[in-house]
């Protein structure tokens, strides 16, 4: 390869390795939000009556931060175990429509593509890439992109949930720290972008009141129902702002 | 407690809402009014996240009052996102302000 070929090219078509790091950098600091949450996910697991192996394996095979909570403490309480697989069904049905989100941008790509990412599709991937997918549609090498973000959150995942399992223990009652925090502040991070119109603003905010008046309803499906309701919100506050089209 | 089977169990239910989209996409074409909608779900889930766990840190409630560091820590973030811009810089500081404000306050 001549220097040539290193320089001018990689301006205008990035090279799937370049769109790969750029996946994990836009990622770093959803990770570093992510951070806190996988540690004490390691912390608490062996004190709620999951295992070492279980607790590693749970991070490895399931990779879904909010189940892997709310299993745990389905977990301590003694809950059966379909109906805690059914509790993660529930919990994680806001992915199908992250699923459908990007299923446009990945329609082209062969089944050994599609599976692994969207075994790696969480919240935080998900936000990265659509937010990079709705900028460059046509970007050739996007998937390096999504598998950069992927793999940097699926890699520190694990890491912190052995850190919690091991460091964790010897720190005194750190879950009562309140590092829970890390997750509502990234998401306040990553919501502001999108304030810019008056149906997403609209959206947002029926969203935000309905998530609180649902939250007693059970297996955190209040969550559905206040995005679904913030969706049709903006959808209609879209709708009066367009002009009138006589047929 | 069968440890095998619950992680199992929760690793597929996982995967296949995951993938369940992806695996239709090639069959039929979304709608216009469906990628419109679409466009709402980042915001809308995450403010869906944030509002409760801000608001009801204890999870009955809504504390309104000043003493909850959730709230004081998620107004701060707020407006370090809106001036800044910069995601590194809300999540750190937001963080510092949520630590703070609780060890003073409690």
């Amino acid at each position: 390869m001549t220097q040539a070929n290193i320089d001018t090219p990689s301006l205008i078509t990035p090279s799937p390795f370049s769109e790969f790091l750029a996946g994990a950098r836009d990622s770093f600091p959803l990770i570093v939000g992510a951070i806190p949450f996988g540690i004490i996910f390691g912390t608490l697991a062996l004190s709620s009556g999951l295992s070492f192996t279980g607790a590693m394996a749970m991070s490895a095979l399931v990779f879904a931060g909010s189940a892997q909570f709310i299993a745990l403490g389905l977990v301590a309480a003694g809950t059966a175990w379909p109906i805690i697989v059914l509790t993660t069904f529930v919990v994680n049905l806001r992915h199908i429509l992250y699923s459908a989100t990007l299923a446009p941008h990945v329609r082209h790509l062969p089944k050994q593509w599609q599976a692994p990412l969207a075994f790696w599709l969480t919240d935080e991937t998900f936000l990265v890439v659509v937010k990079r997918y709705t900028q460059q549609p046509l970007s050739r090498h996007n998937q390096w992109y999504y598998l950069g973000s992927a793999l940097f959150m699926y890699i520190n995942w694990q890491v912190c949930t052995f850190l919690g399992l091991t460091v964790g223990q010897m720190l005194p009652n750190a879950a009562a720290w309140g590092l829970d925090f890390a997750m509502p502040v990234t998401f306040i991070g990553m919501v502001i972008p999108y304030l810019k119109n008056r149906p997403m603003v609209a959206a947002v905010v029926a969203a935000g009141v309905v998530a609180l008046v649902a939250q007693p309803v059970p297996h955190k499906l209040g969550l559905m129902i206040a995005t679904l309701v913030g969706i049709a919100t903006g959808m209609i506050v879209e709708q009066w702002g367009k002009p009138e089209v006589l047929p | 407690m069968n440890e095998l089977y619950l992680i199992a169990g929760m690793a597929v239910v996982t995967f296949v809402i995951r993938y369940s989209m992806f695996a239709v996409a090639g069959r039929f074409e979304f709608s216009t009014r469906l990628t419109e909608a679409l466009r709402y779900v980042p915001p809308t889930v995450l403010t869906a996240i944030i509002v409760p766990s801000v608001l009801m840190p204890g999870g009955e409630s809504i504390d309104l009052s000043w003493t909850n560091a959730y709230l004081v820590g998620a107004v701060a973030a707020m407006g370090l996102g809106w001036v800044s811009n910069n995601l590194l810089l809300t999540i750190v500081g937001g963080m510092a302000v949520f630590l703070s404000w609780q060890w003073l306050v409690g």
